[in-house]
């Protein structure tokens, strides 16, 4: 594509879990326990989706990158000490309330407001990345429904490739049942593609590419537009953590065999 | 298997450069400081032409601080500080905006007996044991517990603070981010100081570690050289163990008299009590001291903070000599203690660390500044060993360095070895850490004579503000460690250790008397447990093993094997030949293997070595 693509990733955070997470009902509806204790980090789906822009980025000059996330200030402020070293894009931060829990459809009209209001965007050229839903919480439908917001109707979930074509066009790989995956093409921007893992590693730290980014994430973040969300018109009948056992014990001497064949058994007894 | 093998030299034409005015290493409290005066100085004049980069002409002056752990919260420490310095340059600090923090409101010392029978204790101290037990209630005795009469008055944190440092450096850090001066990268452990000069021994910058290589540091998939981030000044704060401050030593030697030969490792927990805890009379911002249990030598501690939480921990020092000397267990005994298992029972662990702590004090001072460079914080010998304060004496040795630094850039000077020494250490010497820690130099020299002798030296040098002490020759740590033969561990327990795959400690302690721990998968779980649920350890793939063994013949030949008894996340076990095998994903980077190494090659430092590393543990509410 001769001027590039303008891809805005839209991620979620959600906190580092040191800690065992506890499910508590607050006067604001359910929440996690101690949540702004915790330092918080980009929903890992939705960071796969960062790396896989900014490598699109990379291969096709003219393309530009914002990356688009909702979430109290200081926090968004703490994910950036840990992602900005790693790859170059231009932050818009929404200040908003913490949590997985607000109704997607007011987080997704805050986010699709937030987009169309990106000075420069041009929405031919636009690929709406995200995380295909959380990997840790969430409807998984934020995504879908930002992108429906703002009038893009090609839509992609659970993708891992994407090839681009010079004409504009692209291949995806999405999965599907039985670890496959479905190989559509598409002609061409705008698209809204929800990432799983993608194929990249994590990119390195890059001190020059940190001190580059640091530049536009302080005023970014000093001039972030303060949102209220939509009233939550959903309640939540119980919130629960899934059940965890932990048994731990060091092997030393133990085959892979017999490890997996005792695992199995334990599976199986479940 | 971890050797002294060394990875083939980069090409210094794959190595990229940077420029910035200051390049900081370690964010702590001495970090902390220092860039909390230094933003608070800029911000009163943003267009003081002092604060102009040279590094970057037009914009503000360039301040980098490169950070090891994955997020700056991941700070291990059991904090109750007097906050004078803390207080001194934040005036508007309202406890209330830090999670964890509370005002210090009551201190007891308590002298623990012990009810089980297995701590090693000293003819003289069991007959002081049985005179307390006789007495009983009378004298004061509860729970197995004496408490002192008083809490001397060195000991004292009155107006002071009970701290997490986790929360407290997360809370320091975000504040220092929107003060737009300076920025803090975590994640990005720094190799070592860029060295230039005539001599050698000035510094011009920070080297960072190398990313994408494999255990060994030979590149790999991915590889990037560790940039090289040059700087007029370097601020070295990275701690006891530090890569940089470690380098810095090697290249330019101590001062006349001084060494780092003392040291003790911190482990704590946090615990979150049982709801009945309300009603037990523990309330948030009690401070207990405690000895004499789960050995005389080891030192305890209870915080209580708001919310039903409660930071336990205690300090295993080097003068205990003993070469299976273990933190863990003993800290599942010392929890178990009658006087705190009635509030910690039913509890449950929140959160687990570990730290080694440099207890030379000015004993271990490093040379305070160089051309180019500048040490601030615990590696700079500031902490208190009389008063067992480390955090606020950091902090203000950051607060005087940025004040020093001001100073400099108004005079238009460069920041030479004399600059240095005439605006930071001039302040320095003239502050009362200083005086303080001149005090408590010699406070814990009788230690070396056993407990009893260590007390009385403690109370001397507390009570004449340093004016008397007991004298003591003490050798470096590594000599510290007593020999198998003359300790109880020996080659059939790290047999077992090493064939049955159980944790050396355990089998070190049992074989001790002491009981097995009833585990409760709550609060009393296996080590291994605690590193999981006590927080993350992360070890990113692409850096190398940052704990390596010089001479492997050295290790095959030690009977002592202390470096494995004593690591906090079981990272180091047997291994082939004698030489023990190290799991980075384990190492929760505590340090502690450097100086519990009972054996040197020769040059006076141990056969361990603790280089930079990424990762470690990493749990917010430390």
């Amino acid at each position: 594509m001769a001027e590039g693509f303008h891809i805005v990733v839209c991620a979620g955070m959600v906190p580092d879990p040191l800690q065992t997470l506890e499910p508590v009902i607050g006067p604001n509806g359910p929440g996690l326990k101690n949540e702004m204790m915790l330092p918080a980090v980009l929903d890992p789906w939705a960071a796969s989706a960062l790396y896989e822009a900014a490598q699109v980025v990379a291969q096709h000059p003219g393309s530009k990158l914002w990356l688009v996330s909702l979430g109290p200030k200081a926090k968004l402020q703490q994910v950036m000490m840990t992602i900005a070293q790693k790859v170059s894009f231009e932050l818009v931060p929404v200040d908003g309330p913490i949590g997985g829990f607000p109704d997607a459809h007011a987080t997704a009209a805050a986010l699709a407001d937030a987009i169309g209001a990106l000075q420069g965007l041009n929405r031919e050229r636009l690929l709406l990345f995200g995380g295909w839903e959380s990997a840790t919480r969430g409807a998984g439908i934020t995504l879908q429904w930002t992108g429906e917001l703002l009038g893009i109707t090609d839509q992609f979930q659970g993708v891992d490739q994407i090839t681009l074509r010079a004409d504009g066009s692209f291949e995806v790989l999405e999965r599907v049942e039985g670890g496959k995956h479905q190989v559509s093409v598409c002609a061409g921007a705008p698209a809204v593609l929800g990432w799983a893992t993608g194929n990249l590693a994590e990119p390195r730290n890059n001190p020059q590419t940190g001190m580059a980014n640091m530049r536009g994430i302080m005023p970014a973040l000093q001039k972030a537009k303060q949102v209220k969300l939509a009233d939550n018109t959903l309640s939540y009948r119980a919130v629960n953590l899934p059940a965890q056992q932990r048994e731990t014990r060091i092997e030393k001497n133990l085959t892979a065999d017999e490890i997996a064949q005792e695992i199995v058994q334990w599976i199986a007894a479940e | 298997m971890s050797t002294g093998t060394e990875a083939a030299p980069v090409a210094e034409t794959e190595r990229q450069t940077m420029e910035v005015d200051i390049a900081c290493a370690g964010f702590g409290p001495a970090m902390g400081g220092f860039l909390t005066s230094l933003t608070q100085q800029w911000s009163a004049n943003p267009n003081d032409p002092a604060f102009a980069s040279k590094a970057v002409p037009g914009m503000p002056l360039q301040v980098i601080c490169y950070e090891r752990a994955d997020d700056i919260s991941a700070g291990v420490s059991g904090v109750v500080t007097r906050a004078r310095g803390i207080r001194a340059s934040l005036p508007e600090l309202n406890p209330l905006d830090i999670p964890m923090a509370v005002p210090v409101e009551q201190e007891r010392v308590l002298y623990l007996l012990d009810p089980v029978g297995a701590s090693r204790r000293s003819l003289a101290l069991r007959a002081a044991d049985a005179l307390l037990r006789t007495a009983g209630k009378v004298a004061g005795v509860k729970d197995s517990a004496f408490e002192l009469p008083w809490t001397p008055g060195f000991l004292h944190k009155e107006g002071g603070l009970i701290l997490s440092m986790g929360q407290f450096n997360q809370w320091v850090g975000a504040e220092l981010m929107a003060g737009g001066l300076a920025q803090i990268w975590p994640g990005s452990p720094v190799s070592e100081p860029i060295f230039d000069g005539g001599d050698g021994t000035a510094v011009k910058g920070l080297r960072l570690t190398d990313q994408g290589v494999d255990r060994k540091g030979d590149p790999a998939d991915g590889f990037m050289a560790g940039m090289d981030v040059r700087a007029a000044l370097t601020v070295v704060g990275d701690g006891p163990v530090g890569a940089v401050g470690q380098a810095i030593d090697a290249r330019v030697g101590m001062p006349e008299g001084h060494a780092q030969r003392e040291w003790a490792l911190g482990m704590k927990m946090v615990i979150e009590l049982p709801e009945t805890a309300e009603d037990s009379g523990l309330k948030p911002g009690m401070v207990w001291h405690t000895f004499g249990y789960p050995e005389p030598e080891i030192f305890g501690f209870m915080y209580v903070h708001p919310e039903r939480l409660v930071s336990v921990g205690i300090f295993v020092p080097s003068w205990m000599g003993d070469s299976s000397r273990t933190a863990y267990r003993y800290l599942q005994h010392y929890m178990q203690h009658p006087a705190l298992w009635r509030y910690l029972k039913d509890g449950t662990l929140r959160s687990w660390g570990a730290k080694s702590l440099q207890e030379s004090g000015q004993h271990g001072e490093p040379y305070l500044c160089g051309d180019g460079y500048a040490r601030i914080g615990e590696g700079s010998g500031s902490t208190n060993m009389l008063t067992g304060s480390g955090v606020d004496e950091a902090w203000t040795t950051g607060v005087q360095l940025a004040e020093a630094v001001v100073e400099i850039l108004r005079g238009g000077k460069a920041f030479s070895k004399e600059n240095l020494a005439a605006t930071y250490e001039k302040r320095r010497r003239a502050s009362w850490v200083e005086r303080e820690g001149r005090e408590a130099m010699n406070a814990r020299n009788g230690f070396h004579g056993g407990m009893v002798r260590g007390m009385v030296g403690m109370a001397l040098a507390g009570l004449t503000g340093g004016k008397l002490s007991l004298g003591a020759k003490i050798p470096p740590a590594h000599e510290q460690i007593k020999r198998a033969g003359e300790s109880e561990s020996g080659d059939a327990l790290l047999r077992a250790a090493g064939e049955g795959g159980h944790p050396l400690h355990e089998l070190v302690m049992t074989a001790r008397g002491w009981p097995e721990i009833p585990l409760d998968g709550k609060l009393l779980v296996t080590q291994q447990d605690a590193l999981l649920l006590g927080g993350k350890v992360q070890a990113l793939p692409g850096f190398a093993d940052h704990v390596l063994f010089r001479d492997a013949a050295l290790c095959a030949q030690c009977a002592e094997k202390t470096c494995i008894a004593m690591c906090s996340g079981q990272a180091l076990t047997p291994g082939a030949e004698g030489v023990p095998a190290f799991e980075r994903e384990k190492c929760v980077h505590c340090g502690a293997c450097l100086w519990n190494c009972a054996h040197s090659p020769g040059d006076g430092r141990a056969n361990v070595e603790f280089r930079a590393g990424a990762g470690g543990l990493h749990s917010a509410e430390n």
